[in-house]
């Protein structure tokens, strides 16, 4: 049994402490109205910044797909003014919601991933992996408590606490046919019933899973591993249509102007890739302080493989999203890269670098991939990287050009993460670290490559 | 000084490993093993070099995509930057993305194919080459290990029949 060090116990609170605070402190920084906001751009323009924001605001407000932005063409200069000023406002007052959003959506994700994984592990009937199913359950303890947390959060921006979602405001939606013509589908009861059934739908899973796999420790016969393979089977089927427009609702629409095919499987990539990361750099922290007695390096060498390969096949879906886009130039799907590129260049290339070069260079080697620290770094980078992907696809539809990694969003990384660490710690405790009665177990123990 | 060999025939792998393993720790040199398919471990029991083939192959491929990189500058930013279907075609980074494919597939193109050239060199392998094996019984079902013989030439015979060998020649080589 693994026992709860109280050095990471006080580290997680720590981290949530320290993050609550910084959530806290960025809430109360926001702008309140359009006054603070005036007094903020005047000061910025004594910077001399004033005109270079003012100019990129207007380039963000045609990507934000803002109603108001063809009136304000024949408005008056005033008006105008005005309507900047309440843009910059929204902006602002979305920048702590969505670094709350990100930190949340991506913590979730990533146990998803492992879940996702896990349930491939089980009907794939893998045979080096068991010695680390209780890892992976262990991870994805995290998913209940970060699912509820993320359902309020899409609550609260369904009464209209933000403008994450601008389809969510009956204002936005009335001026814009668009996002009118798409309201049979982007609507609120609708797009929160569906969030419900793939939260619960996923928890349900995760729950018996590691139930049965529980009770198959006890079991005389493989009945509970056979219950098992069968729910895997179905999950994973419920989790690949559930997780496609899962990424429309929660992300994509966050851009209602825009819609790419292959978004869904681009999300995918890159919370499975964190999520193998995850169970990996778990697992090196428990074998290292000398709990998994039958892990040996090529569990290790074998996880790093799929950290490798999944980085790449993420970049084969940026790569692809991007180049088709790029290629074609259509204007009304440009508009979402030229956000990126002209506002988010350095977070936006910088992910590639992250999530494709380093794991690339890195990770070739099949003696580094064996080295705890080597899958420690790269583990670093990647889970890194993709936290700055996924800030790429939710910031330029809610913050624009206001962006900046600061309190707001570290802190809410910060909190995220410790809430990950003492979820998925404190569960580790509750179950032995080594699966007894797998078919597949005495395989796993000398598992060899 | 003669050019004597024993051949030493067995017909189980498991036979083999435990043999070759006999012969390493009594010190006895191993020309040569020949086998009908891939024995799992024999490279390491007779204590051969890890290969570098996966090394050569990563060099071949960063040759790969320099040239890529090379040839599509030259041909399509410094020779003749035309405006075809409004690429910007003014510095190589600003197409980039357009030439990706075709850097990826020449990457893969010069690993895969100079690593296995150079795979065909390393172990002499090439049409019209004669065959190698010392009994044709090893490409079916019998596994041969070819040792020198030094001194002792009794001795050694009973030494591979206690390894289980169904059958232990001494041959003249030329």
């Amino acid at each position: 049994m693994y026992t709860f060090s109280s050095k990471l116990k006080t580290f997680s609170f720590i981290l949530m402490a320290v993050g609550i605070l910084g959530i806290g402190y960025g809430f109360l920084n926001a702008p309140k109205d359009i006054q603070e906001v005036e007094t903020l751009l005047a000061a910025e323009s004594h910077d001399g910044h004033g005109a270079v924001h003012h100019e990129e605001t207007k380039v963000e407000g045609e990507a934000h797909g803002d109603a108001h932005h063809d009136k304000a063409e024949v408005a008056q200069h005033d008006a105008e003014h005005t309507e900047h000023l309440t843009h910059v406002l929204h902006q602002l007052q979305n920048k702590p919601w969505a670094a709350l959003y990100v930190a949340c959506i991506f913590f979730m994700l990533i146990s998803m991933g492992v879940l996702a994984f896990y349930a491939i592990q089980q009907v794939a009937q893998a045979g080096w992996s068991p010695v680390l199913f209780r890892v992976m359950q262990g991870i994805t303890a995290y998913l209940p408590m970060g699912s509820v947390i993320f359902f309020v959060i899409l609550i609260l921006c369904g009464l209209h606490f933000n403008h994450l979602f601008i389809w969510l405001d009956p204002e936005v939606v009335a001026h814009d046919e668009l996002i009118a013509n798409k309201s049979s589908y982007l609507n609120f009861p609708f797009w929160i019933i569906r969030a419900a059934i793939f939260l619960i739908g996923w928890n349900l899973y995760r729950y018996y899973s590691a139930k049965n796999c529980v009770a198959q420790d006890e079991a005389t016969d493989n009945l509970y591993y056979k219950k098992n393979f069968k729910m895997s089977a179905g999950f994973l089927v419920f989790f690949i249509v559930s997780e496609s427009i899962m990424s429309w609702d929660w992300i994509m629409s966050v851009d209602p102007h825009w819609f790419s095919t292959l978004f869904g499987w681009y999300v995918f990539a890159s919370f499975f890739v964190s999520g193998i990361t995850t169970i990996a750099l778990v697992t090196v922290y428990l074998k290292s302080r000398g709990y998994l007695e039958y892990v040996n390096t090529s569990h290790i060498h074998d996880l790093a493989k799929f950290m490798f390969g999944i980085s790449i096949f993420w970049t084969y879906l940026w790569f692809s999203q991007f180049m088709l886009i790029w290629y074609a130039n259509i204007p009304e799907e440009i508009t979402y890269f030229i956000t990126r590129i002209q506002l988010y260049n350095l977070p936006f290339f910088g992910a590639v670098v992250m999530n494709f070069v380093f794991p690339l260079l890195i990770l070739l080697n099949t003696d580094f991939k064996r080295l705890s620290w080597v899958i420690v770094m790269a583990g670093t980078v990647i889970l890194g990287g993709h936290y700055l992907d996924f800030f790429n696809m939710i910031m330029p539809g809610t913050v624009g050009d206001r962006w900046f990694i600061g309190v707001s969003e570290i802190s809410s990384v910060l909190f995220f993460l410790g809430l990950f660490i003492f979820a998925v710690f404190t569960a580790l405790t509750k179950t032995p670290l080594l699966p007894k009665r797998n078919p597949f177990i005495e395989e796993s123990k000398h598992f060899h490559y | 000084m003669s050019n004597k060999v024993i051949y030493a025939i067995y017909n189980d792998d498991d036979i083999l490993m435990n043999a070759v393993k006999k012969t390493r720790a009594a010190h006895h040199h191993i020309e040569e093993v020949f086998c009908p398919f891939p024995v799992h471990g024999l490279d390491k029991a007779m204590g051969l070099a890890p290969t570098r083939l996966a090394i050569c192959s990563f060099i071949y491929g960063c040759i790969g995509i320099s040239f890529a990189t090379w040839m599509m500058n030259f041909v399509m930013i410094q020779d003749w930057p035309q405006d075809i279907g409004g690429k910007p075609s003014f510095s190589y980074i600003e197409n980039m993305p357009a030439f990706v494919p075709i850097m990826f597939e020449m990457t893969v193109f010069f690993a895969a194919h100079l690593m296995v050239i150079t795979f065909y060199m390393r172990s002499r392998l090439w049409p019209f080459k004669e065959a190698e094996n010392p009994d044709v019984r090893t490409t079916d079902d019998h596994f041969l290990m070819e040792v020198a013989v030094n001194g002792n030439e009794e001795e050694l015979i009973s030494f591979f029949q206690g390894t289980g060998a169904v059958e232990v020649k001494v041959i003249e080589k030329h």
